[in-house]
C-alpha cells in the first residue's frame, strides 16, 4: 500500500520503497488492567516515514518502545527486515542495533564524550575499529553539524545539539530504520528546527523512519504517512495532506482542533 | 597502659589476622555482591529472584548465626570445607557481606537514569556490556562511600570470629583479658584502638572520594 502522493510530500521512491521492513500484527499489550496497545497493525515499507501522532497517553511511546522492545508485548508479532523480534540475549541486541532510536530525553551517556557516544555502540556491539568508528563518528558529527562538539561532555551541550549527537549516535550503527519518539518535545522552541532540519535531511536521504511527533511542519515535509493513535488503537491513517486538512474520525478531528488552537 | 605495650607482639599478631580477615572477605563480597547486583537487574525473572533471596536471608540473619551454620549445619548437608577455622570466618564474613554489597552496588545502579540503559541496549549493547560501559562506570561514584561503610561494617563484624576461636585482635583481647585481670582495661583499649585504625583509615578514604565527587559534579 503505496502512501498517496501529495504536492507537498516527498515522492516516495518505489525503487527503494516497498517492501515491508517494519511489520506489526495484532500486537496487544497491558499495563495492568490498562489495554495499551489494542490490536496494532502496522506495516512500515523500506524508505517510508510514518509520523505517528495521537494524545498523550494514547500508546505513542509504547508503540515505538516495543518496536525495539524495550517494552514486551502480550500477543501478536512484530518483525523487522523478516525477522520477528527475538527474546532477550545475544539475538535481540543485534536486531536493536539495527532499529535506531532517538528519545525525548537524549539519554546520551553523561560520562562519556560526545563522539564516544557516537563510537560506543559500533565498537562494543558491531567490533569496528576504534579508528574507523572515531572516522565514521566524525562524518557523522559533522553531518548533524556538531562536529566541533566532539570532545565534549554531553552536559556541555545544549538540548539541540544533544538531540543531533543523539542522531549521529543511532545513525553509527547503520541502522535499518530510526525510531523517533517526541525527538524536539524536550527542547526550547529555537532549537526544535535544527533538529527537525536534520531529520528531513535523513527522510530525504531515503531512511525509514517511525517517528512519534506534533509538528505538523515535520510531518508535511517529510512523512509518507500519518498514523493517528487513541486508546491504544490505531484510528486513523492517511498521508499527511489529507490528515490535517480532511480528517475522517471525530477523534482525529477533534485532537487536531486540540493542537491547532494552540 | 603497660600491658599493651608489653603484649605489643600479640596485638601486632592479632591486628595482621583481622586486617587480612577484612580483606579477604572484603574482596570476595565485593566480587560475590557485584554478581549478585548484577543478577538483581537482569532481564532474567529467576536470576533476580535468587539474588533477591539470597540478600533478604543473609541480611536478615545475625553474623554469628551465619558462623554456626557454616561451621556447624553445612558439614551435616554434605558441605564438608577443607577449612581450618579462618577459612570458615573468611567464608561466613564473604556470604554475610555480600549482601550488604550487593544492595551499596543495587542502589547506585538506581542512581542511574533508566534512560541511560535503554540508551545502551537501544544501540545493540548486550546487558553486560550496558552495565560495564555504560551503567556501573557512572554509579561508581555514588557507590564508593555506602560501600565503604560496608567495609568498615566488615572490619568490625570480623571480631565475632574469636568466638569461634580465631585469635585475631578480638581473640588476641581475649587471651591477653584472661592472662591480666587486673588490667582488662587497658587490654580492651588496645583492641579498641586496632579497629579504630582500620575503621579510621577507611572513613578517610570515604571522606576523600566524597570530596572528589562533589568536585567533579
Ligand atoms: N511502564 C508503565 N507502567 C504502567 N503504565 C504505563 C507505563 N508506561 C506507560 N504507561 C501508561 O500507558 C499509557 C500509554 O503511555 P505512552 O505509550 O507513554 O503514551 P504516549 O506516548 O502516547 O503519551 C499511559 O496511560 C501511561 O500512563
Ligand atoms: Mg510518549
Amino acid at each position: 500500500m503505496a502512501p498517496e502522493q501529495t504536492s507537498t510530500s516527498p515522492a516516495p521512491d518505489l525503487t527503494t520503497m516497498g517492501e515491508p521492513l517494519v511489520v506489526l500484527d495484532g500486537v496487544n499489550k497491558h499495563f495492568g488492567a490498562l489495554h495499551v496497545l489494542q490490536d496494532i497493525n502496522l506495516t512500515v515499507h523500506r524508505g517510508e516515514v510514518v509520523v505517528i501522532i495521537g494524545p498523550s497517553g494514547s500508546g505513542k511511546s509504547t508503540l515505538c518502545r516495543a518496536i525495539n522492545r524495550l517494552e514486551t508485548i502480550d500477543t501478536g508479532t512484530i518483525s523487522i527486515d523478516g525477522q520477528p523480534l527475538p527474546a532477550e540475549g545475544k539475538a535481540l541486541a543485534r536486531l536493536r542495533a539495527d532499529v535506531g532510536m532517538v528519545f525525548q530525553s537524549f539519554n546520551l551517556f553523561a560520562h562519556k564524550t560526545v563522539l564516544e557516544n557516537v563510537t560506543l555502540g559500533p565498537i562494543k556491539a558491531k567490533g569496528v575499529k576504534r579508528s574507523a568508528a572515531r572516522e565514521d563518528a566524525l562524518r557523522l558529527l559533522d553531518r548533524v553539524g556538531v562536529a566541533n562538539q566532539a570532545e565534549k561532555l554531553p552536559a556541555q551541550l545544549s538540548g539541540g545539539q544533544q538531540q543531533r549527537v543523539a542522531i549521529a549516535r543511532a545513525l553509527a550503527m547503520q541502522p535499518k530504520v530510526m525510531l523517533f519518539d517526541e525527538p524536539t518535545s524536550a527542547l526550547d522552541p529555537e532549537m526544535i528546527n535544527e533538529v527537525l532540519d536534520v531529520m528531513v535531511s535523513l527522510a530525504r536521504d531515503g531512511m525509514t523512519m517511525i517517528v512519534v511527533t506534533h509538528e505538523m511542519g515535520f510531518a508535511r515535509k517529510a512523512a509518507h504517512r500519518v498514523v493517528f493513535m487513541d486508546g491504544g488503537q490505531i484510528v486513523e491513517e492517511a498521508d499527511p495532506e489529507t490528515f490535517f486538512t480532511a480528517p475522517r474520525s471525530d477523534r482525529a478531528k477533534d485532537f487536531l482542533s486540540k493542537i491547532l488552537t494552540h | 597502659m603497660d600491658v599493651i605495650a608489653d603484649n605489643l607482639p600479640a596485638y601486632l599478631q592479632g591486628f595482621s589476622l583481622t586486617l587480612r580477615l577484612t580483606l579477604y572477605a572484603g574482596g570476595l563480597a565485593l566480587a560475590i555482591g557485584l554478581v549478585l547486583a548484577a543478577m538483581r537487574v537482569s532481564p532474567l525473572r529467576p536470576m533476580r529472584g535468587f539474588a533477591a533471596t539470597y540478600v533478604e536471608l543473609l541480611r536478615n540473619t545475625p553474623l554469628t548465626l551465619v558462623f554456626f551454620f557454616i561451621i556447624l549445619v553445612a558439614p551435616r548437608f554434605g558441605v564438608l570445607l577443607p577449612l581450618d577455622f579462618i577459612g570458615f570466618a573468611v567464608v561466613a564474613l564473604t556470604l554475610y557481606t555480600a549482601a550488604f554489597v550487593c544492595e551499596a552496588i543495587r542502589s547506585g545502579i538506581n542512581s542511574v537514569g533508566i534512560g541511560q540503559a535503554e540508551a545502551a541496549r537501544a544501540i545493540g549493547l548486550t546487558f553486560g556490556q550496558t552495565l560495564n560501559q555504560v551503567i556501573l562506570p557512572q554509579a561508581f561514584r555514588t557507590v564508593i562511600p555506602p560501600l565503604i561503610n560496608v567495609f568498615i561494617a566488615l572490619a568490625k563484624n570480623t571480631s565475632v570470629a574469636a568466638g569461634f576461636g580465631v585469635v585475631d585482635l578480638m581473640g588476641t583481647g581475649r587471651r591477653l583479658a584472661t592472662a591480666n585481670p587486673g588490667g582488662v582495661t587497658w587490654v580492651l583499649v588496645g583492641v579498641a584502638l586496632g579497629y579504630l585504625v582500620i575503621t579510621i583509615t577507611l572513613g578517610a578514604i570515604a571522606a576523600q572520594v566524597e570530596r572528589k565527587v562533589a568536585f567533579t559534579r
